[in-house]
């Protein structure tokens, strides 16, 4: 054991990362010491970066407390729980200067992996659980929960909220309760006993977490489908994507089931491949069902074909990317924005669809419902692209609110007694100028009976190889998609809007940018933020590039996506748009965003 | 080119079903086919049998690929909904519709080309899921909008409009819907339309995944095996007898059997057809698979209804206790669960 660093005391503000085997029961103990500092008032974010592998690979969870209520992705990680011996080498390094790092000293590890300028402390928890738990798996699991303990004595988290919050886990087999709680008891007294505890980084309470949740964006998006009135889900199965569908299915075997008769108001297909998925989701919306399919990257690549049929004959589609690293297979546990391109214009010919950016779970939840409302609205899809940093982290948001006044959009669909009084039912005329025609519901009206297609068709739905009647319809879709960009939710800015310089960013940056704002502020650098949250991008973007002299287009993927999208959909001038990207397939942290601002910035600019 | 509206004119003496509704209530647009087409032999089937069962027009969903024979949902029951979707895989969009509305009847019509190749994933899994709809495959052997290359239908030595063989084994639709399952499979004859209007009937009505596969002969690109009408010939012979555009205008074959027939296609070859004698045992799904094999093998399609049984007490609804009630028509309060629920749930999260 190194001698003892001096550290500087900090008290809710430090970075724990936890380095695990996948499959020996991490997450349970890494959740209990995040919701255990959450439960303390205490702002907290975990970030997990695992393998795509079920079990025997490395994977990391870190999370971060901050008495700022900072979320990004922290910057150097302060304690360091390693319990993989695979990843002790590049563990040790990773701690920062006067760091702490935890092992299982049950075996000696090499000194030469040791460093000066951290502690090194040695706990022997595989010892202390294999003298006190009978069974390999049963061992295994109970090593990782024993760290929780000695986490708690090492950081000063609140025993008792410990306690309470594994009674709560296990309320159904209370046997769990005790062993767990053994195993935590023998991490805490083998700490308090052996290590000078606490360390100089500790938790105390606050009270930063009232009304605030702890909740993953896939969950809060499944649970946004079921309160938007979504009865047909289908999908595939792919990471990052899944929990998504789980979730939905999850809460409508809660909400949706009838007590009685166990008839279920909603349907989940498993579809043979995304191609069958979003054939579904067309089918049902077609047929006047709110539908809607989870995927990610390689899932909207084979669903083109689709996109552009419901494109062109205007049938709605919701579709959630959650977005992981590309291209091709890519990593498909790590965190991208690289599906923008591809979603903005999904298929073959002149496609252009509506995004939605979700910048965190509470967001997957709100704009659920505006997914469904815009997609039946503007009878086309609407991708809600979100990311796998959002999808599968636990974040902290306020908690989720629904308002009982909301009714869904359900578009311009005639009723029955609508049909009949029409002379004759046409389907893609615009009566009302906004570029949106009507359409009818089989089962309805005789009247109402139209023919859908994808090959070219004119205003009143027929067959047509007329290119001026092909025209027509081509030209009233772009009138279509200039009503979206009045009617999609706005971007938001953050300062006056009359600085110099700007930053433009989406989803998941959000943190990040927002962190790094103040750090700028401290740097004498003051910028305007603005969060697009859709595509089309409404006035208030142009506003933004018109006003702004350079402005920094902050995004997660390596060719600027987003930038792109902008010099080709506005009318900014390209080099006014500076690209700062994070592509690495982790989160990003606030100091990239502050260091790439920086080293950009001219002196003067600001003045 | 494009679409054409029949006139309609009823005449007063037209027989009328339950629903006081002629034939002509169930036609649909004209049909752009070339003349003598067998598909629109079963368009004229599918008309026939749906005003049969005094089907209200609306309460029939019409779903297609793309293909000539995914063009014919045009065809008839012009005041039924139609979709005419992507290549292969109406399986899909008619598996949503369905989701979202089980109270309607729906009848996809695909072709070989349609079915068996791009979309033979997505009709083997629409019967894995036993879809409650009708499926009938309009079977020719070739791709016709595309000009005659081989489907996977086509049997093995066959030979194209330009004179090559065939050299892969045919994918046999009936064969291949009774490994897989399904629940209700036939086969009928576009020339036969007294056979083929009960099956489409009976189809309609299984509750549950009905297949039937539909011989369909193509009088375009079916039409020259030893013919004086070939790409060899033509060129031997200098003067142009045939142009590729040029399509003659044949009858439609139509024939009345028994038991057994041999049917002289347009090109000279034959189909022989051998119809089930009553006496067989449509319930035994192994035993209607040894019996096609081996009809096959002697070349000899085997017609009628082959399969049927209580799979389709499990459709795709009933797999999942859905609602009786269409799921497009449950109002929004009973699919929301409220401001109460969402801040009790909220609990678990904190």
């Amino acid at each position: 054991m190194t001698p003892q660093t001096t550290a500087t005391a900090r008290v809710n503000d430090l970075v724990i990362r936890f380095a695990n085997v996948n499959g020996t029961g991490s997450a349970s103990a890494n959740n209990l010491i995040m919701k255990s500092i959450f439960r303390m008032g205490v702002p907290v974010t975990g970030k997990n970066y695992f393998p795509s592998n079920i079990q025997g690979l490395p994977t990391w969870y870190e999370i971060r407390v901050s008495k700022d209520g900072y979320l990004a992705r922290g910057e150097q990680i302060d304690v360091l729980v390693a319990m993989n011996i695979e990843t002790y080498a590049r563990d040790v390094k990773d701690v920062a200067p006067g760091g702490f790092l935890v092992y299982d000293s049950t075996w000696s590890r090499s000194a030469l992996l040791s460093r000066d300028d951290i502690t090194v402390l040695g706990i022997p928890f595989a010892r202390l659980c294999n003298e006190n738990f009978d069974g390999l798996r049963n061992r295994t699991l109970m090593k990782n929960i024993c760290y929780a303990g000695a986490m708690a004595a090492l950081l000063n988290i609140d025993y008792e909220v410990i306690r309470k919050l594994v009674t709560e886990q296990y309320a159904s087999k209370p046997k769990l309760v005790d062993a767990n709680m053994k195993a935590i008891e023998l991490g805490y007294q083998y700490a308090q006993q052996h290590l000078s505890c606490p360390l100089p980084f500790t938790i105390a309470r606050m009270d930063s977490t009232q009304g605030q949740v702890l909740i993953d964006g896939n969950t809060a998006a499944g649970l946004g489908c079921v309160y938007a009135g979504a009865t047909v889900g289908a999908w595939y199965p792919i990471t990052p994507s899944t929990s998504l569908m789980d979730a939905f299915r999850g809460f409508c075997e809660r909400y949706r089931v009838d007590p009685e008769t166990h008839e279920k108001k909603f349907i989940v297909l498993q579809a043979e491949d995304e191609l069958a998925a979003i054939g579904m989701v067309i089918g049902a919306s077609w047929n006047g069902a709110r539908a809607f399919t989870p995927t990610s990257g390689p899932g909207i690549s084979l669903m083109n074909e689709f996109i552009g049929l419901a494109y062109y004959a205007e049938v709605p589609a919701v579709l959630f990317d959650v977005q992981r690293v590309g291209p091709s297979t890519g990593m498909p546990t790590r965190t991208q924005q690289c599906d923008v391109l591809l979603c903005a214009y999904a298929s073959h010919g002149d496609t252009r669809h509506v995004l939605l950016f979700p910048a965190n779970p509470k967001e997957c939840f709100e704009l659920a419902p505006v997914a469904f409302d815009l997609a039946e609205r503007l009878q086309t899809p609407v991708f809600v692209l979100s990311d796998l940093d959002i999808g599968m982290n636990d974040w902290m948001v306020p908690a989720l609110q629904w308002n009982n006044d909301y009714t869904p959009d359900r578009g311009k669909v005639l009723s029955k007694e609508q049909i009949d009084e029409l002379p004759k039912f046409q389907r893609y005329l615009d009566p009302d100028g906004d570029g949106i025609p009507y359409r009818t519901l089989p089962g309805v009206s005789p009247k109402g009976g139209y023919f859908t297609r994808g090959s070219s068709h004119n205003k009143f739905g027929g067959y047509t190889e007329d290119s001026a009647e092909y025209q027509e319809v081509l030209d009233r879709l772009v009138r279509k998609f200039n009503t979206a960009k009045t009617i999609v939710p706005p971007a938001i800015l953050l300062g006056p809007g009359n600085r110099a310089i700007g930053i433009l960013s989406y989803g998941s940056c959000d943190e990040a940018i927002k962190e790094s704002l103040h750090q700028l502020s401290a740097a004498g650098v003051e910028v305007d933020y603005l969060r697009v949250r859709a595509f089309p991008f409404g006035a208030e973007v142009d506003t933004f590039l018109a006003q702004h002299q350079m402005i920094y287009v902050v995004e997660q993927n390596r060719d600027a996506q987003l930038r792109s999208l902008l010099v080709l959909e506005t009318e900014v001038e390209k080099r006014k748009l500076v690209p700062v990207l994070h592509y690495d397939g982790m989160p990003m942290t606030a100091r990239f965003v502050t260091d790439a601002v920086l080293a950009h910035t001219p002196v003067d600019a600001t003045l | 080119m494009t679409s054409i509206t029949k006139p309609k004119v009823a005449h007063p003496s037209l027989p009328r079903n339950d629903l006081g509704l002629t034939r002509r209530d169930y036609e649909g647009s004209m049909s752009t086919l070339c003349a003598g087409c067998g598909h629109d032999s079963v368009t004229a089937a599918i008309v026939e049998a749906v005003w049969g069962l005094s089907m209200r027009p609306q309460d029939l969903v019409k779903l297609s690929g793309i293909g000539c024979s995914s063009k014919t949902t045009a065809y008839f029951v012009g005041a039924a909904h139609g979709f005419n979707s992507v290549h292969g895989r109406m399986p899909s969009v008619a598996s949503g519709a369905n989701a979202a509305n089980r109270t309607l009847k729906y009848i996809g019509i695909s072709g070989d080309g349609d079915s068996l190749s791009i979309g033979l994933g997505q009709l083997s899994h629409a019967i894995r899921r036993n879809l409650d709809m009708l499926y009938v495959i309009e079977n020719n052997g070739v791709y016709g909008l595309t000009k005659g290359q081989f489907s996977a239908s086509a049997d093995l030595g066959t030979k194209s409009k330009k004179g090559e063989a065939n050299l892969q084994t045919a994918i046999d639709p009936v064969l291949l819907a009774l490994t897989l399952g399904a629940g209700f499979v036939a086969r009928g004859f576009s020339g036969d339309k007294a056979q083929l209007i009960p099956l489409i009937q009976a189809g309609l009505r299984h509750p549950g995944f009905a297949i039937i596969d539909v011989l369909s002969p193509c009088v375009t690109f079916n039409d020259h095996e030893g013919s004086t009408k070939s790409y060899q010939y033509t060129r031997d012979h200098y003067h142009a007898a045939v142009e590729t555009d040029f399509v003659p205008r044949a009858t439609a074959i139509e024939v009345n059997y028994e038991a057994s027939a041999v049917v002289p296609l347009h090109d000279g070859s034959q189909l022989r057809l051998r119809k089930l004698d009553g006496a067989f045992d449509t319930s035994n799904r192994a035993a209607a698979y040894a019996h096609i094999a081996a009809k096959l093998q002697e070349g000899e399609h085997v017609t009628g209804l082959i399969h049927a049984s209580a799979a389709g007490e499990h459709e795709m609804h009933t797999q999942n206790h859905t609602v009786t009630t269409a799921l497009n028509a449950l109002p929004y309060a009973e699919l929301n669960p409220g401001q109460a629920a969402l801040s009790k749930l909220m609990a678990r999260y904190c």
